[in-house]
């Protein structure tokens, strides 16, 4: 970037002068036009997050000083019951909704993606509830799963099923957030269709020359060829299905019998519930640290199975 | 394929293949856009319903007639337009804050050089995959010792120090753009200041307004930050608002009244979407290829 300077080398000292000076003086420019992100990352990001490490050694409850009192948090952590149930809710609730809803947004892509009058219009209805989450929908999903009069135990009576009480059945409870939280796939079916229009065209002309079936030509040109788009959707899917709040919040409440205490419900009832700062801030740093190892076993996975075009082998399927 | 043996036979048969597919994926759009639809349509219609045709067996589709009152109840039995009025407060204050600081800090990034400022980037970037919930604790606690909770200023001031996501996509924008317009200004004596906003700024417009239509998604869908700061029941946003209405006894069970409320809060970005859908898609296919 700052290959500019190279030729003044030989000049005289006056000039170097001149320029380091003025170096200096877009360095300055360059501090202060970044210095709102420089300041959020201080204020907001690396100074909490050390503040948060502290905090996890301490007891903290806001009316008395901070206490001291080494890894007793991360000890009652470990053997809290509750604890690991919320884990156990969010790791389920990655494991299954996170493939599901990539494997149901890639479907829905490479359907839009086909050749077609009409399939913006689909593109847009497929990507609206993205755009109006929160807590209405939570609480028009509450609705929903009504067991006597919500509209999907209503269509499943149709068809001769009676539907369980979902939102207070703990059987049921987390499947019911999962089935919701594929309403919101929409973000995640756009940027595969942005991946599925960049594979260029006569990779599949030639397949089928060769007699490829459509299978096949999935297997082999579509899959290696936006392997780094499901690479990014899934790092995203992953981080979000374990910061996943409002929906639990709002329909459940974390129940029944704790069926969907997520991880971040139960930071959220420590902190502002029952005051207990520095357990929060413990239950923070475990959901950080697992957040930060399954990103790196993705990032570090990733050679394994995804396909750049700049280290493209000789050989071609 | 004109070197085949039959080439009318098969240009025959491929064309059926083509239009039976097409067929095969409109119907599978049109029913997956019906699932898709289906929830909306049930809450229309229970927002339309009287109290009594609510909890039917089976359900009435089309309530006839249709309760158009139960908006009115739905606005009028809290004070709806408080609620309102604070969100567009928040959404106006975090918008603005949030475009200037963004771009001021991308055009940072994008153009001018100075020691460090790649490290700055890959940290800021970094920021992105990080879970809020290890800041929450120490911020909320910083707030507080300000004085400022119960207040708008947590869920304003944040967003005059940039945001890791749009500073990304502005100056992947910003870089795109030839150094030539910025050249001549200087040599007209413009500064960088006035280079970013005479020149930059207006160039940018189209990512500005994607930034503009995420940040207000985002802010007015928002429902944890509001929820943990704001305590009084004047300052709440629909969002948290909406969350007291299930139990609250104004509104309490009363599922038409919930449901006419939902329909009326959804309908802001309903609205922005329709309008806008072009820097919605152009933000999340922006971010993805680059990925």
């Amino acid at each position: 970037m700052e290959t500019q300077t190279s030729s003044p080398q030989l000049a005289t000292g006056r000039l170097g002068r001149s320029t380091s000076r003025k170096r200096r003086s877009e360095a300055i420019h360059a501090y202060i036009f970044m210095s709102p992100a420089i300041l959020g990352l201080l204020l907001f990001t690396l100074g909490p997050m050390a503040a948060s490490l502290l905090l996890s050694f301490t007891e903290y409850n806001i009316i008395t000083d901070p206490e001291w009192i080494g890894i007793d948090n991360y000890v009652e952590l470990f053997n809290d019951r509750l604890f690991w149930q919320s884990l156990r809710v969010s790791a389920i609730y990655s494991i299954v909704s996170v493939p599901l809803g990539l494997s149901v947004a890639l479907a829905l892509a490479i359907l839009l993606n086909h050749k077609m009058r009409g399939m913006l219009i689909f593109r847009s209805v497929y990507y609206l509830p993205t755009v109006i989450s929160g807590v209405g929908v939570a609480m028009l999903w509450r609705w929903l799963f009504n067991g006597d009069f919500g509209l999907i135990n209503v269509l499943l009576r149709r068809v001769g099923i009676q539907g369980p009480n979902w939102l207070f059945d703990a059987n049921w409870a987390l499947a019911a957030l999962i089935i919701a939280s594929l309403w919101g796939i929409g973000g995640t079916m756009l940027i595969f269709l942005a991946g599925l229009q960049g594979i260029p065209q006569e990779l599949y002309e030639a397949a089928e020359i060769d007699g490829a079936g459509r299978w096949r030509q999935f297997r082999s040109i579509t899959l290696p060829m936006i392997s780094h788009v499901t690479f990014f959707n899934l790092v995203l899917g992953v981080i979000g299905a374990l910061q996943v709040f409002t929906d639990a919040y709002v329909m459940t409440g974390g129940g029944p019998n704790n069926a969907t205490l997520f991880l971040s419900v139960y930071l959220y009832r420590h902190a502002f519930q029952f005051l207990h700062f520095g357990y929060a801030a413990a239950v923070a740093w475990i959901l950080f640290l697992i957040v930060l190892a399954l990103t790196l076993l993705v990032f570090k996975s990733s050679p394994l199975w995804v396909y750049y075009e700049s280290e493209r082998p000789g050989r071609n399927a | 394929m004109s070197m085949h043996t039959n080439p009318r036979v098969f240009w025959q048969s491929r064309r059926v293949q083509e239009q039976l597919t097409s067929l095969l994926v409109l119907l599978i759009a049109l029913s997956g856009s019906t699932l898709v639809l289906l929830p909306f349509f049930w809450m229309l219609s229970t927002s339309l319903k009287q109290a009594g045709e609510v909890y039917l067996s089976p359900p009435i589709w089309f309530p006839n007639p249709p309760q158009w009152g139960n908006y009115i109840q739905a606005v009028t039995r809290v004070p709806f337009h408080l609620y309102a009025w604070n969100t567009s407060v928040i959404v106006t204050l975090v918008t603005v804050g949030t475009l200037l600081s963004c771009s001021i800090s991308a055009y940072g990034f994008a153009r001018l050089a100075a020691p460090g400022k790649n490290i700055i980037f890959m940290l800021l970037l970094s920021t992105l995959m990080l879970p809020g919930a290890v800041t929450l604790v120490p911020t909320y606690l910083l707030f507080n010792a300000l004085g400022w909770v119960n207040s708008y200023l947590p869920l304003t001031v944040p967003a005059f120090f940039g945001n890791a996501f749009f500073i990304f996509l502005l100056r992947q924008f910003y870089l795109t753009i030839p150094r030539e317009l910025e050249e001549a200004a200087t040599i007209d004596g413009a500064s960088v200041y006035q280079i970013w906003w005479h020149i930059m700024m207006p160039l940018s417009y189209p990512v500005l307004a994607t930034v503009v239509v995420f940040t207000f998604v985002g802010t007015y869908n928002d429902f944890f930050t509001p929820l943990i700061y704001l305590s009084d029941e004047s300052k709440r946003t629909i969002a948290v608002a909406l969350s007291y209405f299930q139990g609250s006894p104004r509104i309490g069970p009363q599922m038409h009244l919930l449901m006419a409320a939902v329909t009326i809060s959804i309908l802001p970005p309903l609205i922005l979407f329709v309008a806008a859908q072009r820097y919605f898609v152009r933000g999340i296919v922006m971010t993805g290829i680059k990925g």
